[in-house]
């Protein structure tokens, strides 16, 4: 699915709470809960995204040219969140993930709901996972050139 | 008419008490606020509000230095916060109080200018596990300049002082003791005498890190002995930005100033400069007038109710919450044990505290999550947090049944 038929899929489960902010709490902590947890092994300090008050493990691998996440946290209600990025970015094309306007976000309240303090971290990760598509896509680039000299 | 503050101190009536802060009167979510965040901050009465506009309408001026007539009245009602600071803590002198901007000011001064004058390599300095971090890293970083070494006094399980080990560590090397009076994060009340006398009796000088005493029990600096004693306007229903150093004369006196400008000089040449008598000393700049002026509102406040009054009220509050979250089979409490104030700390079994903070806030119910800034203390417990409630005196047994509901409520979602 494209990225911005995932994100008006998430607005749609969201509106089903109609801003009770227990609930919704409630709803994202049970998202943390399905997102499958990381290997031990990889929860190390180089796999931290920096700027998060709960810590925050990501990782990526690439299958098929499309960049796929993993990430873990220490907080149910963090997990949660970064499960809503795996969601709309794991699997998609670099250049896609790069160009991505997150208008899901503002939608479903987020910034209320969360706050100032967890909306810095959230950042955090969004940057983070361009940053790997990023990468990615130079990498590619220099592969491919690479292969044509 | 009936002056109501002595109404409040024959029966207590927190009604009334909440009415003079404004600010509790308020929803979050959708619920009336219960704020429990009062080890962080207190919330201020209307008279601590007014003292700062009628500054700024009324008088603002620089004190000690103009010879008009609002520069004497702000000097004026700079200077009576002094005295009533000197009163409340019962010290023998005025000029042994010294304004700063709060309790970690106050602690890197001294460290700064007693520990760098008089702490040389082997000596040692002794605080405890259960520090906040304003009176570890300002001794970290003494030691490290001078050579002295930190010595750590370790908590037991039920969040108090090692007293066999501290006995064991105190010796003629050792040269300041620095203490929390009170722990913010879990609220024991540590034998601050007995370690004073202890420390004493080795020449050592006592530093008292006073944060979270001075909202609930009697401090009589004359009483204790204690060389210092450092504490927050924030944390006692006064302003942020302002806190009190109480330093014996004698090392006021022999310690070196801390900062140098405008205020803490006798006179100035470019060969050579004199400085001030204490307190001004310690006094550099244009002090933070206004915060200090409303600072004596606090004390009156609290003086006025009496710290009985309030830690009677706090201690129902505490054992109604203590009570009713060890029903609770999934709540862990730490420190439970007498000898404490009113603060809670506790988690909740496979739940992250911030996990558990932000639930209580969608009720409306403030608390603090995270480390308390005492992260060698979680390391103990093997912890990276705590979900910690701390009650004032205007708080409620209804509040207080709120919180209880709520945690349960979240424990066995
Ligand atoms: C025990 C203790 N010491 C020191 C401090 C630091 O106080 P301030 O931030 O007002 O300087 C606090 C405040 O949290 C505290 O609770």
């Amino acid at each position: 699915m494209a990225i911005n038929e995932i994100q008006e899929e998430i607005i749609s489960e969201f509106e089903v709470l109609q801003d009770d902010r227990e609930s919704t709490i409630f709803y994202i902590m049970e998202l943390g809960e399905k997102l499958p947890s990381m290997d031990e092994k990889d929860k190390i300090d180089i796999n931290l995204i920096k700027g998060c008050q709960s810590k925050v493990w990501l990782i990526t691998k690439i299958y098929d040219n499309n960049v796929y996440f993993r990430a873990d946290s220490n907080t149910e209600i963090t997990k949660g969140l970064i499960s809503l990025l795996i969601r709309v970015f794991s699997g998609q094309d670099a250049d896609d993930i790069m160009n991505a306007n997150l208008f899901f976000i503002e939608k479903i309240g987020m910034h209320q709901m969360i706050g100032s303090q967890r909306s810095n971290g959230f950042a955090s990760m969004i940057k983070q996972m361009k940053l790997f598509a990023l990468t990615y896509r130079e990498l590619n680039k220099h592969k491919k050139f690479n292969a044509h000299s | 008419m009936e002056d109501p503050v002595i109404q409040y101190s024959t029966r207590f009536d927190v009604q009334a008490i909440r009415s003079i802060f404004p600010l509790l009167d308020q929803e979050v979510n959708g619920y009336p606020l219960a704020y429990f965040d009062n080890a962080a901050t207190t919330q201020k009465p209307v008279s601590v509000i007014e003292a700062l506009h009628d500054y700024y309408t009324g008088y603002n001026s620089n004190i000690h230095r103009g010879i008009h007539a609002l520069a004497e009245k702000a000097t004026e009602a700079y200077e009576q916060t002094r005295l009533a600071i000197q009163e409340f803590i019962n010290a023998p002198e005025k000029e042994e109080i010294i304004f700063t901007r709060g309790t970690t000011e106050g602690i890197n001064l001294i460290a700064s200018t007693y520990g760098k004058k008089f702490l040389k390599q082997h000596d040692e300095v002794i605080i405890t596990g259960m520090e906040h971090h304003s009176n570890i890293v300002p001794w970290q970083m003494i030691c490290d300049e001078t050579g002295a070494v930190l010595k750590i006094v370790p908590v037991s399980v039920t969040g108090e002082l090692e007293m066999d080990e501290l006995e064991n560590m105190i010796s003629d090397n050792t040269k300041i003791v620095s203490v929390v009076f009170v722990s913010n994060t879990l609220g024991t009340i540590n034998p601050v005498k007995e370690i004073i006398k202890k420390a004493h009796d080795a020449g050592a000088i006592v530093v008292l890190d006073a944060a979270q005493a001075m909202q609930h029990l009697d401090v009589d600096v004359r009483d204790l002995n204690c060389d210092f004693l450092a504490f927050s306007g924030h944390k006692m229903y006064g302003p942020t930005g302002v806190g009190v150093l109480y330093g014996k004369r004698k090392h006021l006196e022999a310690m070196p100033p801390y900062q140098g400008g405008g205020e803490m000089i006798s006179e100035v040449t470019f060969e050579k400069t004199t400085y001030n008598d204490i307190p001004y000393k310690f006094e550099a700049g244009t002090p933070n007038i206004a915060d200090v002026v409303a600072l004596k509102e606090a004390v009156y406040f609290i003086s006025n109710l009496g710290k009985q009054t309030i830690r009677t009220h706090e201690a129902t509050l505490l054992a109604m919450a203590t009570e009713g979250l060890k029903e609770i089979d999934t709540v862990k409490i730490y420190a439970d044990h007498h000898h404490k104030v009113s603060v809670i700390s506790f988690n909740i079994e496979n739940m992250h505290p911030f996990d558990a903070g932000m639930l209580l806030d969608a009720k409306g119910i403030a608390v603090r999550t995270g480390h308390h800034c005492t992260q060698p203390l979680m390391a103990r417990y093997g912890i990276e947090g705590t979900v910690r409630a701390s009650f004032a005196v205007y708080n409620t047994l209804e509040e207080v049944d709120r919180l209880i509901k709520a945690v349960s409520r979240i424990a066995t979602r």
